[in-house]
């Protein structure tokens, strides 16, 4: 365990393997590749880690670490896929590599549970809640079929799903994203076993949700005794979720140790790095000088759209009924903002919150449905294509997903060099700004003629942001453009486009739902909820001294590196919670 | 519910009226005088005209489709002085080449197509569902290898060339089946059956290769899907998984593209009902057409439309009733 590779500072280093809930003793995870030489990847190289009854470990590291891997050999997952896995993995007794078919699916899900990232995909779609919880109970346990759907309801009550016997009746897709994350560990719980294996359990989740997901597997650990292994690229998480702390790269654990130990003073490079990269929300950004000159601004502005079907609503009355009139979403509600010359103005909130939609009314990807969009004081709300297109040069956009968002079948610098072209430059000129733009984007001009897919995330955001600037725009507005990449590449990203915005003079608006990486970038700030801005004003006001109470239990929600504050911010969490619950009600639904 | 069956009854009235517009101005437009193959040979031009009046092609376009819109709810007469000829209510036209009414000629030999794409969707569903989840499951096996192989035949062969091998087969060489010729279900359900053997063969081995792809690539879809992978994870057994989660997702766009196969059959299987002789849609249909025998065609076609239109709003109920996400609309 104390080969010089690794950094060993664990507390649980010498425990007698009897206690041991998980016993790794160098895991080795190999994926034939698809050449004909019969090569292999090696994803998982030589892991070794324990876990003892009632603790937890976070299994941490960067997309491609290996942690995800490594965690699916745990419950034996690989066997039948071609992957080659050596080692022992000893969960609750049993070898899992060795053990036969039959006695590792009797483990699964009875004494080792999985808890997955994304909980719509990984539920059923077909089956209700209820029911797929109690067939997992059933083929544990044998029993009937009515304790197995009164078990089902008990461990969804017990995860906190308001009126679970009624709600175990619903398919996945009636519950918002927390309520699916609730209902994926109520079925993990319900054979009360000995280690829950959650693989990012929380990443596809807004971040007051994640802090209650978090919170409940805290509980849970407590009140059950059972083990955790928490998967996580977020340093973040696993402060305020785990005692100890496994960091991993290339398939080999680099650091373990306690996690306060491991995060406050990190004893390798590698970790250091990771630390440093995560967003901290006191992190404020050196000011900008501007002006009181105001670019864009938009005046009450709104979008509505049909309302999905049984969500309620206001109901169109009796013929508009019949005829399949909808009732209306308030996408965006009446939001008046403005954008000044020069400054990053950050536009926050949670899924659904109409952050999006904002966005692209601004660049006029949408139309609103009312309300006005003034660009250098002109109205161009209602302007057709034809008298946008001078604007469109001004007003561009960095999507989120760099990879849907780029043309697979087009060479990047194609990509890129499209919107000079449409704007009637000739092919070589189009080809020599574009090689400049790939350099100053900081990937080769030799990659011109490169594919998509040959492009990692954090490359793929970098040729979004090219392609943006390709026509120098006045004005981007960037639709959460680093929320898919690794914490340290999000901060070349981020770092990136403030070099950009100096060296162009550019005017961005920043929209995320990391509250962290938003104060980072931004001279201002507006927190939107439910289609509305309900706070705006100077990012040190705005995290400093928040005024609406929305933006308090957002602000309280973001984890922290700091293990004892992370538990100081669970207590207060709970004492918010227990006052919204008087007056909010509970989750609102979700919106497909 | 109410809602969805109001706005579909609507929309199928006005997609079927549109058809029978552009079926009418189709023929008006077409060379050829319906009369002159009405009246015969020798016919000059006093008897021509009254043969026209009495078709009712002396009429201008308009004139025609709405005596044909107006039949279809309160009957028509066709009359030429003392001769008349009644067609009652729904009347979708007369036919003089055969001196029926079309609603006749149509469900005389409906019950034959009814019977080949019924008989015949059994054997596909059979034949094609269990193959395709069966090269799924057993996916890169030497079974995996030889039903693609029989699939991919299947669905290159065409089916005049499959039924003559088929008749060839047993019919001469054998001798186990008589030649096909159809009889009605309520005569002799024996001989029925013995009769439509190989159009239903021949006409299921067709759809069946496509039947199988589907299947095929839709359940390695669902079981490449994050929920198959739970089931996994939490110890379900494998049959139960296959069972109980990845075949109601797999087989949900199956019985939806069914229900329009269906539909599509019901309307006539022409090239089927040549290769054995059966008198059915199809072939009245092409006859008509070949005759310029108008009502017939308007008739047959609004006909198949009917069935389609239909097929499709079950089409979209089952997929409903399969899949609790989506909301009839």
């Amino acid at each position: 365990m104390t080969d010089d590779l690794l950094t060993d500072r664990s507390p649980s280093g010498g425990q007698p393997a009897g206690d041991l809930l998980l016993d790794v003793r160098d895991l080795r995870v190999s994926f034939p590749t698809a050449d004909a030489e019969g090569g292999s990847v090696t994803a998982v190289d030589g892991l070794s880690l324990s876990l003892a009854r009632g603790r937890s470990l976070g299994l941490v590291g960067e997309s491609g670490s290996g942690k995800s891997t490594a965690a699916f050999a745990l419950l034996g997952m690989h066997r039948g896929t071609g992957a080659e896995v050596t080692g022992t993995v000893r969960v609750a007794g049993t070898d899992v590599n060795a053990a036969s078919d039959e006695e590792l699916r009797r483990l699964r899900g009875n004494r080792v549970a999985m808890v997955f990232q994304d909980p719509l995909s990984a539920l059923d779609p077909f089956w209700s809640v209820g029911d797929q919880i109690a067939e997992v109970y059933r083929l544990h346990t044998g029993a009937s079929r009515r304790a197995a759907r009164a078990r089902a309801v008990e461990v969804l009550d017990r995860v906190g799903i308001p009126d679970a016997a009624r709600r175990a009746g619903a398919h996945p897709h009636e519950f918002s994203g927390g309520m699916r994350q609730r209902a994926l560990i109520a079925m993990a719980l319900a054979c009360e076993p000995d280690v829950l294996v959650a693989d990012e359990p929380t990443t596809a989740l807004d971040v007051t949700v994640q802090a209650q997901i978090l919170d409940l597997l805290h509980d849970l650990r407590e009140e059950t005794g059972m083990g955790l292994l928490l998967v996580t690229h977020d340093l973040g998480v696993v402060a305020g979720a785990t005692d100890e702390v496994l960091v991993m790269q290339g398939g080999r654990a680099v650091e373990h140790g306690g996690t306060e130990d491991v995060l406050r003073a990190p004893g390798r490079p590698y970790t250091r790095q990771l630390v440093e990269a995560v967003p901290r929300l006191e992190a404020r950004r050196t000011p900008v000088p501007v002006g009181d000159d105001v670019l864009l601004r938009v005046e009450d502005l709104h979008r509505h759209y049909p309302a999905p079907r049984g969500s309620g609503g206001e109901r169109a009355p009796g013929l508009g009924r019949l005829l399949g009139r909808r009732p209306q979403h308030r996408a965006v509600d009446g939001v008046t903002l403005d954008v000044r010359r020069g400054e990053t103005l950050g536009v926050v909130g949670e899924s659904g919150s109409g952050k999006t939609t904002l966005g692209r009314m601004m660049v006029r990807l949408l139309e609103p449905t009312s309300g006005r969009i003034l660009l250098d004081g002109r109205d161009i709300s209602r302007d057709g294509e034809r008298a946008l297109r001078p604007v469109r040069r001004d007003l561009q956009m960095v999507f989120q997903d760099p990879v849907s968002s780029l043309n697979p079948r087009r060479s990047v610098g194609d990509s890129v060099a499209e919107p000079l072209l449409a704007g009637g430059a000739d092919a070589a000129a189009a080809r020599s700004e574009v090689r400049d733009l790939l350099e100053r984007v900081g990937l080769p001009a030799s990659w011109y003629d490169r594919y998509p897919h040959e492009f990692s995330g954090g490359q793929r955001q970098r040729v979004g942001i090219a392609r943006a600037l390709a026509v120098r725009p006045r004005l981007i507005v960037c639709d959460e453009p680093v929320s898919a990449l690794d914490v340290s590449t999000q901060a070349q990203v981020v770092g990136l486009l403030g070099d950009l915005q100096r060296e162009f003079g550019l005017t961005l608006v920043f929209i995320a739902h990391d509250l962290a990486v938003v104060r980072q970038v931004s001279d201002r700030v507006a927190v939107m909820r439910q289609g509305q801005v309900v706070e705006w004003g100077d990012a040190d006001r705005v995290y400093e001294s928040p005024q609406h109470p929305y933006t308090r239990r957002l602000l309280a929600a973001v984890p922290v590196l700091d293990p004892a504050e992370a538990a100081s911010r669970r207590r207060a969490r709970r004492a918010l919670l227990a006052l919204d619950r008087s007056a909010d009600g509970a989750e609102p639904a979700a919106v497909a | 519910m109410l809602r969805f069956l109001l706005r579909r009854s609507v929309s199928t009235v006005l997609v079927l009226l549109v058809l029978s517009a552009v079926v009418f101005t189709l023929f008006y437009a077409t060379p050829g005088d319906p009369a002159i193959l009405a009246c015969g040979k020798g016919c000059d031009g006093d008897r021509l005209a009254v043969v026209r009046h009495k078709l009712g092609t002396d009429l201008p376009l308009w004139d025609q489709y709405w005596h044909f819109l107006r039949g279809l709810v309160a009957g028509r007469d066709y009359d030429a002085g003392a001769d008349t000829t009644h067609c009652a209510a729904p009347c979708f036209g007369y036919s003089f080449q055969y001196d029926q009414p079309v609603l006749g000629m149509i469900t005389a030999r409906l019950p034959v197509d009814v019977s080949l794409t019924l008989g015949a969707m059994v054997i596909w569903m059979v034949v094609g569902v269990g193959t395709g989840l069966l090269s799924a499951l057993r996916r890169g096996g030497a079974t995996e290898r030889l039903l693609t192989g029989l699939t991919l035949a299947g669905m290159s062969t065409p089916v005049f060339l499959i039924g003559l091998l088929l008749m060839m087969a047993f019919c001469s060489w054998l001798g186990w089946l008589p030649f096909p010729q159809y009889t009605p279900i309520a005569d002799d359900p024996a001989r029925w059956a013995a009769n439509l053997v190989l159009p239903w063969l021949s006409l299921a081995l067709i759809s069946a290769a496509a039947y199988a792809r589907m299947t095929r690539s839709s359940m390695l879809e669902t079981l490449a899907e994050d929920h198959i992978r739970t089931g996994r994870a939490y110890g379900l057994p494998e049959r139960r998984i296959v069972a109980g989660h990845a075949l109601r997702g797999a087989l949900t766009p199956v019985i939806t593209l069914l229900a329009i196969d269906v539909g599509g059959m019901l309307g006539g299987a022409t090239l089927t009902e040549t290769v054995f002789g059966f008198d059915g849609l199809g072939r009245l249909l092409v006859n008509a057409v070949n005759h310029i025998d108008l009502p017939v065609v308007v008739g047959v076609t609004l006909f198949a439309a009917f069935f389609i239109v239909i097929a499709n709003a079950v089409a979209d109920v089952l997929y409903a009733v399969a899949d609790p996400r989506v909301a009839l609309a």
